[in-house]
């Protein structure tokens, strides 16, 4: 009994398995368009992909894949539509909805459906949709990418459609972003290409811009009258302004077959020598060619000759431009939508200059950090203690490759940028030292004389650098932490390392103001400063003073040094980059004061970002005009920006 | 009152070695003489002539007036950017006007000139003449702006620079800033002098094709020797008499100079033209012997080299600037040019190339802290002239100065 029962239910079960193969409901649907499928044309499938594509059924992504693949087939005798995949003598098929075996087929039986390129293209517009609403958001993401780079006309009803039942507010803020740029570009509705612009209006957006602006693309034309009412003119142009040279309306006259085309000099040259006849040309003798009159007047010549071609000469052609209008007419027909992108990028314009500024400031601050690091040091030897040290540099020089070499030894960048920075002072107090008490405590009565010495010691230095790590830039790697930028939006972003060299001069700043007015080294290095005599009377041995200044302020190169070569190459080369610049803040901002450094460096670090923002294909311009300025400005303020006054003033 | 030779014997000396020098490379040189010397060789004399030339106009200005440029190095190259415009634009041009007379047609005024052009700018992308060049057809006005430039330039920035009072290390490092700045500029593809191409083929005098460049180069060696001469014996008139006290006052204090009515400012501005003037000729003559100038010439570093030049030869004296200047450039030229024989120091082998900068920087260090009046100090030892080690200090009751007991000894 029982077997019978289990007979019984396996042949229903095996029976219902056929049933629900046949006729499920895609298998349903399908059949229905079964006519429009089998034609498999580009023109009339349209409905059978969003009949299938609005179903709602589970398996119709997996169908319209299957179908963009060219693995869909059919059966020939009941036309049911079958996943077939070869085997040995035939093929296995598979059901479409169930995805069970349905036994196999000949080739014969079989019809393969192979969708032509248009079809595929459509089916994947369809397959959009699918992927736009996939319960993984990284793969929505991805379609949604994939549409923001090449956008079609055909993506933009999947797209609508795929906005309301998104969960993620992010991926759908995405989406309705995408659905507006695509609407600007393909809608055929003006008020809602209209509506999608104005939404737009001051993003900052690039794709925003590159939206717009191919709507906005101009081209350039000629007619006798007035310009036609299908066009959608921009500008109308006069001949001979900034917009449109005289020579350029002529050559557009020329290319729209309004005029006949100008004889250029090289042509003219070669028809005139084709004609020379007994040293003669159209009854000019060839010596005295040697003007443009003569060989125009040859050349009118010629022409009434019939010799050359009839071409315009001189005045006439001001009268073929007096006779024409020019202007640029838009690509896109419609005036409303152009208004409201022109609207739109106005707006967009104003805040991507603003931004811009804003950008441009943070360049220039972190121009002034670097400034300011790199001068800090000369504020101490020149600023305090009124030494010329052209070997400044070469100290900024010294700290850098210090930092190299603790590269080279510790190959964790955190840890050797954390050990060069002390390594790097050590280093270069000690030189600073070494030079103080060799050759400078000699000199402290003759500052020209200081100045040659340091310089002797500056090309010694150099030298000696080339001759231990040649001639080629060393790298100096930042860590990782250190690497990209903060990116605010398309338009303003900073890198983290000059985020980091702008804390590195504040944190200077702060240790500068420290030890100058908190501790008792920055009391005596006042003292001596001031009165050398009066302070070695109060017990001061300005000595050891002035070597303990020159070393910090040479400590203090050394350490900018490693900051500088974290974005310049080192070379040997480095520090004589910075070595005007620095002296220049330090004199632009007045002599003995750090306060004075910091506004030298903040003015000529803005004032070089000025120059090079407004010509910004000539940075060496730029810095040409920024000397020329300095020598100015130390006209009308000779001490810098903050003098010195009274007793501290010296002289 | 006795002539000038006598009262300024050393004029004499000077002129008398300059000239037995000159007939001496004459006599030598390939062109007129024995051949001992070779072409390239009376160049590098000639060069070192001028360079002496400049080493005096450095000397007047730093060591007779206590200005420390670091300028006049590019008034040098400027004077040799004036002569190699017109160097150019007319050898230029007679290429031009020899290939277009072939033509069929006889060439324009406008054809020409833009075929020049193109020959010129062809390899900074351009062959438009840019304004400066305007005066590049004609000989005279172009030898006319060898002095006017490098003048003009001085006196806009030593007006400026003199009457704001800038002096001392500022004034130096506002002349070294102003070196970078023209430097800097001159660099860029459209300053209109060929960006860091510079001007070339400057040793080829246009129409002189058929004489021999040993012809040529012995030339420009008496023209060199001869305005060397000249200019020192202009040099040695300006620092002798009244007005040579007083540049020299304003060397030493300078306040005091104005206070007692003199007008400082002008007697610096009348040593800074003249003393770019003289940078101007001595760059005219120079780089056509070099045959090529860049932007490089005039960076900041060369000036600073003038500078070395004459406190290694002894400022404020006119020979020892130049003494320093050939001493220093011929030395160099020696050991820079890998004809000085490598020292095996076992471990390590010392190569001149490499180690002579090092050298050069050490020596230059000793000699400001040792011998502060450089080689031409030599010739006070050997005329018996003594002075006090003061270490630059003054003499009197001021801050670390020395009492008269000890300044005598």
């Amino acid at each position: 009994m029982i077997r019978i029962i289990v007979t019984a239910f396996a042949i229903l079960l095996a029976l219902s398995s056929t049933v629900i193969a046949q006729q499920s409901p895609i298998q349903d649907l399908l059949q229905n368009h079964r006519a429009l499928i089998e034609k498999s044309s580009r023109k009339t499938i349209g409905p059978a992909i969003e009949a299938l594509r609005d179903s709602g059924l589970p398996e119709a992504q997996h169908i319209l894949e299957k179908w963009q693949v060219k693995e869909l087939w059919m059966r020939k005798d009941d036309g049911l539509f079958v996943f077939a995949e070869k085997v040995d003598g035939g093929f296995e098929l598979t059901d479409i909805s169930s995805g069970q075996s349905i036994g196999k087929a000949g080739k014969r039986d079989l019809k393969q459906l192979k969708p032509n390129s248009g079809i595929r293209a459509i089916i994947g517009a369809a397959l959009v949709q699918f992927q736009l609403m996939d319960p993984d958001p990284a793969k929505r993401f991805a379609a949604l990418e994939a549409i923001q780079r090449d956008g079609e006309a055909a993506h933009l009803p999947a797209l609508r459609g795929a906005i309301e039942g998104e969960g993620d507010p992010k991926i759908q803020a995405l989406k309705k972003r995408i659905e507006g740029l695509l609407t600007i570009r393909f809608g055929q509705n003006e008020a809602a290409r209209i509506a999608a612009i104005e939404r737009f209006s001051g993003d900052l957006g690039v794709d925003v811009r590159a939206t717009l602006n191919p709507l906005l693309a101009t081209r350039r034309s000629v007619v006798a009258g007035d310009p036609p009412d299908n066009v959608n003119v921009a500008a109308l142009l006069t001949p001979g302004s900034e917009t449109l040279s005289r020579s350029d309306a002529f050559d557009l006259l020329v290319s729209a077959g309004l005029a006949t085309a100008r004889v250029s000099t090289g042509d003219m040259r070669a028809a005139l020598i084709a004609n020379i006849a007994q040293g003669k040309v159209a009854g000019y003798s060839v010596a005295d060619l040697d003007s443009d009159e003569t060989r125009q007047a040859a050349y009118k010549g010629l022409i009434k000759q019939g010799l050359v071609p009839p071409a315009i000469l001189g005045e006439d052609v001001d009268k073929a431009l007096a006779s024409h209008v020019f202007y640029d007419a838009f690509a896109e027909p419609s005036g409303a939508v152009t208004t409201a992108a022109t609207e739109a990028m106005r707006s967009i314009e104003l805040r991507v200059g603003f931004n811009q500024t804003f950008d441009l400031a943070l360049d220039a601050i972190s121009l002034a950090s670097i400034y300011f690091l790199a001068a800090i040091g000369l504020a101490i030897t020149f600023g305090v203690m009124g030494v010329i040290n052209m070997a400044h540099g070469e100290f900024i020089m010294m700290g850098a490759y210090t930092g190299y070499v603790v590269q080279q030894i510790i190959p964790d960048y955190t840890i050797s940028i954390i050990v060069a920075l002390p390594m790097a002072f050590a280093v270069t107090f000690a030189a600073g030292v070494a030079m103080e008490r060799l050759i400078l405590r000699w000199l402290y009565n003759r500052p020209l004389e200081t100045l040659l010495a340091t310089f002797g010691v500056s090309i010694a230095l150099q030298q000696l650098a080339k001759n231990i790590f040649g001639t080629q830039a060393r790298p100096l790697t930042s860590p990782a932490w250190l690497d990209g930028a903060w990116v605010m939006n398309d338009v303003v972003s900073i890198s983290y390392i000059r985020i980091a060299i702008f804390v590195l001069a504040l944190v200077f700043l702060a240790v500068f103001l420290f030890i100058m007015k908190q501790t008792r080294l920055g009391l005596e290095v006042r003292a001596v400063t001031q009165n050398p005599r009066m302070a070695s009377s109060m017990g001061i041995n300005p000595d050891r003073i002035n070597m303990l200044t020159f070393g910090l302020g040479s400590g203090i190169a050394g350490v900018a040094g490693v900051a500088i070569g974290l974005f310049a190459k080192v070379t040997s080369e480095l520090g004589s980059d910075y070595i005007v610049q620095s002296f220049m803040t330090v004199v632009v901002g007045g002599v003995g004061n750090i306060w004075g450094t910091l506004a030298g460096a903040a003015l000529i670090g803005f004032f070089q970002k000025g120059i090079e923002w407004l010509n910004p294909s000539n940075t060496l311009a730029a810095q040409t005009y920024m000397i020329i300025f300095i020598i100015i400005f130390i006209q009308f303020r000779p001490k810098g920006i903050i003098a010195l006054k009274g007793r501290a003033a010296g002289d | 009152m006795r002539p000038f030779i006598i009262r300024h014997p050393s004029v004499g000396v000077f002129l008398a070695l300059l000239a037995l020098f000159t007939i001496f490379v004459t006599v030598m040189s390939e062109a007129y003489g024995l051949g001992f010397v070779s072409t390239s060789f009376v160049k590098t004399l000639g060069k070192t002539l001028c360079l002496g030339l400049v080493a005096i106009s450095m000397d007047l200005v730093w060591g007779y007036c206590g200005i420390l440029s670091l300028g006049h190095f590019a008034f040098f190259g400027l004077g040799g950017y004036m002569i190699g415009m017109w160097l150019m634009y007319a050898r230029t041009k007679l290429i031009v006007v020899a290939s277009l007379a072939n033509a069929e047609l006889p060439a324009t005024e406008q054809e020409v000139v833009d075929a020049i052009g193109n020959q010129i700018f062809g390899v900074v992308g351009s062959s438009d003449f840019p304004l400066i060049w305007i005066f590049a057809d004609s000989f005279v006005l172009q030898m006319a702006l060898v002095v006017l430039v490098p003048g003009l330039l001085a006196l806009i920035f030593g007006w400026l620079a003199f009457r704001s009072r800038v002096t001392g290390v500022y004034l130096s490092i506002l002349t070294q800033a102003m070196t970078l700045a023209l430097s800097v500029y001159l660099f860029q593809n459209d300053s209109g002098l060929r960006g860091n191409n510079g001007l070339s083929g400057l040793q080829n005098l246009p129409g002189a094709d058929a004489i021999a460049q040993s012809h040529i180069s012995i030339w420009f060696f008496w023209a060199s020797a001869a305005m060397l001469g000249l200019c020192y014996m202009a040099a040695a008139w300006i620092v002798s008499g009244k007005f040579g006290s007083v540049i020299r006052a304003i060397r030493d204090d300078e306040t005091r100079v104005r206070f007692l009515g003199y007008s400082v400012e002008g007697y610096k501005l009348f040593i800074f033209v003249v003393t770019a003037i003289i940078a101007g000729i001595a760059g005219a003559l120079y780089y056509p012997q070099a045959g090529i100038i860049n932007p490089a010439e005039i960076a900041p570093i060369a000036s600073i080299y003038l500078a070395v030049w004459v406190a290694i030869g002894g400022r404020g004296r006119l020979y020892g600037a130049v003494i320093g200047a050939a001493f220093v450039s011929i030395v160099s030229t020696y050991f820079t040019g890998g004809q000085a024989p490598d020292i095996n120091l076992g471990f390590y082998t010392i190569q001149w190339v490499d180690w002579w900068l090092v050298a050069l920087g050490l020596a230059f260090v000793l000699v400001t802290l040792f011998a502060p009046k450089g080689i031409g100090g030599l010739i006070d030892l050997f005329e018996g002239r003594r002075s006090p080690d003061r270490h630059g200090a003054d003499l009197g009751p001021d801050a670390g100065s020395l009492r008269e007991a000890e300044a005598e000894k």
